[in-house]
């Protein structure tokens, strides 16, 4: 099998900046407050994923996995270290982010489909399918800000599921669906797992991680702290088997706050 | 802030970057969104083996101009995506572009003849005209492409595009806006005994290059700056105040040609404009073959009709810089440079988007 993914010493900072005019920045100098603030989202990051692999990113919320997801999906560039992917993406950065709330479904349709990379011909061979799936009825002429948040993430989904993409990005964005239609697209995901297409998948959800994905990555606080099984992974992050050092945790915590 | 940044950063958390309570707030929040996804089975049977095609590489787009280009759909499909942001709301919708330059070109026509100006001067209505079309396509490339990046903030934030793109766009929506106004100035220029030469045809063709890369090459880097500082989107609006003022087009040409012989440098920034020479070999093309036989005589000319000498050199002189040509060679050299330029430093900028957004 190919790799698919190869993340190695990757570094992302992004620099907070306080002020943004003139005179918000005068006042900080004057006052001796800093300007700017240099924060590491992601600290020397490796990893390697195979094709067909199916990854669960986990993580508290802050921790980074959105920053790796953008740098996977190239829409950004890590400063230290190198991505390298193996074919197509569909990102589920952000489900309908590209869309124009003026433009109608079907506009907007054809638009993120060719950004996710798709040709004419594929679009509109594809078009009924993505259609069907959405199950956005006669809502599909209509501007997509007269939509309900349920059914803009639908339209999303269903774009980004149909490109026939290589590696598939997932991110928490099916959280405003409803439910019969996540289940709808946990099921088609598994159907593209057994495609043999990469996965890498964000959930908080530990059940559904579980089902998903058959390797887990922890991010704490922008390091790369637990790669492995989904299981051993999940106990990782919660600290499950070790009920002593929980105690000790809190006892700590107590203790700092005093 | 910075004793917070420090806290977020160094007291809580361990070497490995770990929070003291991080299991705890991991299990409240795995407890919160536990039911958040549903589980589908795993499909049974063999996974299969899906064979890609491809070497392994960076995943951002490379950039430049070239990949915008190598994608004629999509660039498409993101210029309609601009018209629909733009006439958003809006009931006479794509007019508004006719609307203002059409008063503007009303109002200038009235004071100028009221204040005389062109008096003498055989089709000033097209004269001004043609300038104010190439002003008018500058300023919707410049200004529109300055405003892309910060427009289109959310695509360029979360989805994978060549963001050279949307400047693109920009410059062919002001394209789309002024095609329309071409037409009418050729229509125009036709109905007063347009007839024009080889050379006419070339100074036209290459006054539009010199403004299509010069106005690509500022709209390419404004926009980018513009992404990292809003301030320049004004200062396009205020620069472009005076371009009407800074092309031969509600006086002319002329009158800037007698004034090189006392103000010889002033004559050298204002021939280094590339709008200016664009303009003049519009109207080399559009308006100079109208009048090529045209009565030039200006009206104190009576005055003079006791010396016969006078009254025969007493018009309006036509006049087009002798070195046009070679300067506007030049100048398209530089604007070329300047295309190349803008695009390096819109790549180095390109990695700061996201958090200046």
């Amino acid at each position: 099998m190919a790799t698919s993914i190869v993340v190695e010493n990757c570094t992302k900072e992004f620099t907070l900046y306080y002020h943004r005019t003139m005179k918000a920045m005068a006042t900080a100098a004057v006052r001796r407050q800093p300007l700017r603030e240099r924060f590491t989202a992601l600290n020397d990051i490796s990893f390697t994923v195979e094709q067909g692999e199916s990854v669960g990113l986990m993580g508290l919320n802050g921790s980074g996995k959105s920053t790796l997801l953008t740098l996977i999906n190239g829409v950004m560039t890590p400063d230290k270290g190198k991505v390298l992917t193996r074919g197509r993406i569909a990102g589920l950065i952000a489900t309908g982010a590209g869309f124009h709330p003026q433009m109608t479904g079907r506009e907007n349709l054809f638009l993120n489909g060719a950004i996710l990379g798709m040709s004419k011909n594929e679009l509109n061979r594809k078009f009924d399918e993505i259609v069907e799936f959405a199950d956005i009825g006669r809502f599909l002429d209509t501007p997509v800000s007269h939509y309900s948040s349920g059914m803009y993430a639908r339209l999303g989904f269903a774009i980004a599921i149909h490109v026939d993409a290589d590696i598939f990005l997932a991110d928490e964005v099916l959280a405003v669906g409803d439910k019969p239609f996540k289940q709808k697209c946990v099921t088609k995901m598994q159907e593209i797992r057994q495609q043999g297409t990469t996965i890498f998948y964000v959930s908080h959800a530990a059940a559904s991680v579980r089902s998903m994905c058959d390797r887990v990555l922890c991010l704490e606080s922008g390091h790369l702290n637990f790669d492995g099984p989904v299981d051993e992974g999940i106990r990782y992050l919660q600290y499950d088997e070790a009920e002593e050092g929980l105690e000790a945790t809190i006892d700590a915590e107590l203790g700092a706050d005093i | 802030m910075a004793r917070a940044a420090n806290k977020r950063q160094g007291a809580q958390t361990d070497e490995k970057g770990r929070r003291k309570n991080a299991a705890k707030r991991a299990r409240a929040l795995a407890d919160r969104k536990a039911d958040a996804m549903p589980v589908a089975p795993t499909m049974t049977g063999p996974q299969l083996d899906r064979h890609v095609d491809a070497e392994l590489v960076s995943p951002s787009p490379k950039g430049g101009l070239k990949e915008v280009l190598a994608n004629p759909y999509l660039l498409g499909l993101i210029t309609k995506r601009f018209l629909a942001a733009q006439y958003a709301a809006s009931v006479l919708g794509l007019m508004w572009s006719y609307v203002q330059p059409a008063l503007r070109f009303l109002t200038y026509f009235m004071l100028m003849s009221l204040l005389r100006v062109h008096d003498g001067m055989p089709n000033f209505a097209l004269h001004l005209f043609v300038g104010m079309v190439a002003v008018h396509y500058f300023s919707e490339t410049w200004g529109g492409a300055t405003r892309s990046i910060w427009q289109n903030r959310p695509l360029v934030l979360k989805m994978r595009v060549p963001r050279e793109t949307f400047p693109v766009a920009a410059m062919i929506v002001a394209a789309v806006h002024t095609f329309p106004q071409v037409v009418i100035l050729t229509i125009a220029a036709i109905s007063v005994g347009w007839k024009p030469d080889f050379a006419a045809f070339g100074y036209g063709g290459l006054g539009l290059l010199l403004l299509m890369v010069f106005s690509a090459a500022l709209g390419l880097l404004f926009s980018a700056l513009n992404a990292m500082y809003k301030d320049f989107q004004n200062i396009v609006t205020t620069l472009m105040q005076f371009m009407h003022f800074l092309v031969p087009m509600i006086y002319p040409f002329s009158m800037i040609y007698r004034l090189r012989i006392d103000h010889p440098v002033m004559y050298e920034i204002y021939m280094a404009n590339p709008v200016t020479q664009a303009v003049l070999m519009f109207q080399r093309f559009f308006w100079y073959p109208t009048i090529e036989n045209a009565d030039t005589k200006m009206p104190w000319c009576g005055h003079l009709k006791g010396n016969p000498e006078a009254f025969a050199n007493c018009h309006i002189p036509v006049e087009f810089p002798p070195d046009m040509l070679v300067r506007g060679l030049i100048t398209l050299a530089v604007s070329f440079v300047l295309l190349w330029l803008a695009q390096r430093i819109f790549k180095k900028f390109e990695t700061k988007f996201p958090e200046r957004l």
